[in-house]
């Protein structure tokens, strides 16, 4: 089946009515294919063996819809995912609700139900239920997406923030920042824009394998928005202890430093799309880490710092290249591109 | 590299140790103040020795009436606001850019080039250029006047607070502040004006000036650099940012400034009225200068109340000291604009930490 090339969405594409109902069955069913969906029930039956399950939701909304390394579809499965995957589940299906702008082009939405797709089946995660809406004009930005998902809790994940003492380690499974520069010089227009590439990416398969193969984790987290400094500072919070981190052992990709330096962000503080921090015991360090770089989302992971004792206030520190120390504060708002 | 450090971090303790006294270093770039933050350099330094963050910043030094003024501009419905993105957060009497009903008529460009482009996208309205910074941006303000000049783009203004360093530096010394023994000098504005343009300050004022870039490891030996002085009773002037500056700067650049700026006295936050030490506009260019255009008069503002940055700028107290830090005062909620720019004292301090934190 083609589509015309200006086909674009109406209002009534939302309205419940015939137009809906194409929307559905000659767009979005032939990109998700999987027989849950395909039964068209007013919500999905899953069957699933005894044990707990983790539950999650997210919002996607991003400007620009495609941007190197992804879009707006592929963003919102690998997000759900994410957020599964580190709370030491395997992720078993999704929801996807769109909201379109009335205009929208087919041709574009094509594209995003595809990498949607595409990234489920890759992930062996089912598009189960979903619904979609459409808005007039100018109040969506395109389109919105929100996806939820479940996920089997593993019967060897036991995580929780209470578990971590001083002594345990840090890793991280690679570079840091490169969703967030590339969103952000692509949306400025710099010119070395090409050479970043977001890190969008479906996490659970290393997870999964490294609580499954280990038996030393104890806690996960995805560092998105806010970046590696949120990650850290709402670990130190929590857990009600300090970090201690190297600089010389956080792994940056150069492009997405110059870029950094040169519109004033501070790269930790920056959204990745395909990274989780891992606070493992001392001793099953070094095995999360061969586990992590054997697989082609971990190449670059690193053991980039420790939980140490906190002093009277639980502080994200940095030891620096030329070995000074300083803070690294929670991200606040939105940093502006500062002047020269 | 950390033999390096090493080397200077040693000479930095001996010397101190001989001088036997407080040593008070001033930078006088925001990209210091930020590098020598981010590097965690101060936790490293000898208990004697302070570092100031001067007058460097931009958004810093502006002084409040110049915020009041594009605060006015953005009220009328025939303006567009050019500004670079940190100045839409510093607070005038009343609110800021980002906070003013009037926000539809701000734009955030990322060059003094986007701003052009802004007033040749939109002929039917006034688009004024907030143009800030010292030697390293002016020379881009100069170049598009001079085009908006052969183009005739005559709905084009700029509202220059360029600012000149060297005369800050000499208003320091000569009123707000004797305490400081040294000054670790810009890399890229000396590459602009030259290293000889710091002749003054060591010659009249006996103080040494060692110019670095913003890489650590140069911040660290340049500050070595100055406790040798020091510490041997001398003022030299010297670079270590190697074939980049030279003594007498980038004459092509220079010749643009010149060209369509000329000093004249102003405002800077904190230090007051400052001869010859802003850019003004040129009368053969005044059609763009937005002074002219709306009929504005510069008068000194008032500083907000209980924000110290005036204080912080001069390098007489530092972030913590003042009542409001960390407090009423933080990068979200900023009542300075130190702590708005992420190149200000206060922003620094409060985001990497200072000496106390560790
Ligand atoms: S902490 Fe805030 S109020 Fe105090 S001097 Fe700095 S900017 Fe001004």
């Amino acid at each position: 089946m083609t589509t015309d090339k200006n086909d674009r969405i109406l209002l009534a594409h939302g309205g419940g009515g015939q137009l809906s109902d194409e929307l559905i069955r000659r767009h979005i069913l032939p990109k998700l294919e999987n027989k849950t969906l395909t039964a068209l029930g007013d919500s999905a039956k899953l069957d699933v063996d005894s044990g707990s399950l983790c539950f999650t939701t997210d919002s996607y909304v991003v400007k620009p819809l495609f941007f190197n390394g992804g879009d707006i579809g592929k963003l919102a499965v690998c997000g759900t995912i994410n957020d599964l995957a580190v709370a030491g589940s395997r992720p078993l299906a999704l929801s996807l609700s769109l909201i379109i702008e009335d205009g929208f082009e087919f041709e574009l939405l094509d594209k995003i139900l595809e990498s949607i797709g595409q990234t489920a089946r890759s992930n062996n995660v089912d598009i189960v239920t979903g619904d979609t809406k459409t808005v007039e004009a100018g109040a969506a930005d395109g389109i919105f997406i929100n996806t939820a998902g479940i996920g089997i809790r593993l019967a060897a994940a036991e995580l929780g923030v209470e578990k971590i003492s001083a002594g345990d380690k840090i890793i991280i499974n690679g570079t840091i920042g490169d969703h967030g520069m590339t969103i952000i010089s692509q949306r400025e227009g710099i010119k070395f824009q090409s050479r970043l590439k977001s890190d969008c990416a479906a996490l659970a398969g290393l997870t999964c394998e490294l609580l499954e193969k280990t038996s030393g984790i104890k806690f996960m987290r995805d560092p998105t928005r806010g970046g590696l400094a949120a990650t850290l500072n709402e670990i130190a919070r929590s857990g009600k202890k300090s970090i201690e981190i190297n600089e010389t052992d956080i792994p940056i990709d150069k492009t997405v430093q110059a870029a950094a330096d040169m519109l004033g962000f501070d790269v930790f503080a920056i959204a990745n799309e395909g990274k989780f921090v891992a606070v493992v015991s001392p001793e099953s360090a070094e095995d999360c880490l061969k586990i992590c770089r054997n697989h082609p989302l971990g190449k670059k992971a690193s053991i980039i710092g420790q939980i140490i004792q906190t002093k009277d206030f639980p502080l994200v520190e940095l030891i620096t290249r030329i070995g000074g120390r300083r803070i690294v504060q929670m991200p606040y708002g939105r940093e502006l591109p500062r002047i020269c | 590299m950390l033999d390096k450090i090493k080397k200077s971090q040693d000479i930095l303790a001996s010397t101190c140790e001989a001088l036997g006294r407080q040593i008070n270093i001033m930078e006088v770039c925001g990209t210091h103040t930020v590098s020598i933050f981010r590097s965690g350099i101060r936790s490293t330094l000898p208990e004697g020795l302070r570092l100031l963050s001067g007058p460097g910043c931009p958004v810093c030094v502006t002084d409040q009436s110049y915020i009041d003024i594009v605060l006015q501009l953005a009220d009328r419905d025939d303006c567009i606001i050019a500004t670079y993105g940190d100045m839409i957060r510093v607070p005038g009497k009343n609110g800021s850019l980002e906070t003013k009903q009037t926000k539809a008529n701000t734009k955030v460009v990322l060059s003094s080039e986007d701003a052009l482009q802004l007033a040749k996208d939109n002929p039917g309205k006034n688009v004024v250029f907030v143009a800030v910074g010292f030697e390293t941006t002016a020379p881009a303000t100069a170049v598009v006047v001079k085009e908006a000049a052969v183009e005739s783009i005559d709905n084009f203004t700029i509202l220059s607070g360029h600012k000149l360093v060297v005369p800050a530096m000499k208003a320091l010394l000569s009123g707000k502040n004797h305490n400081i023994d040294a000054f670790l000098c810009p890399g890229h504005v000396s590459a602009i004006i030259g290293s000889g343009a710091f002749v003054p300050i060591v010659e009249d004022f006996k103080r040494p000036c060692v110019v670095a870039g913003f890489e650590p490891l140069q911040i660290i030996e340049a500050l070595a650099e100055i406790c040798r002085q020091l510490s041997a009773g001398i003022a030299e002037l010297k670079s270590l940012y190697g074939a980049v500056v030279t003594g007498q700067g980038n004459i092509v650049a220079q010749n643009i400034i010149d060209e369509c700026f000329e000093p004249a006295d102003g405002y800077w936050r904190g230090l007051g009225k400052i001869e010859k030490s802003t850019l003004k506009l040129k009368e053969s260019f005044s059609r763009f200068d937005a002074f002219k255009r709306f009929n504005i008069a510069e008068i000194p503002g008032e500083e907000t109340s209980g924000c110290r940055c005036g204080e912080v700028l001069c390098g007489l107290i530092e972030p913590p000291d003042c009542s409001l830090f960390g407090k009423n005062c933080t990068p979200l909620k900023p009542i300075g604009p130190c702590m708005v720019s992420s190149e200000g004292a206060c922003a620094a301090w409060f985001k990497y930490g200072g000496q106390e934190r560790n």
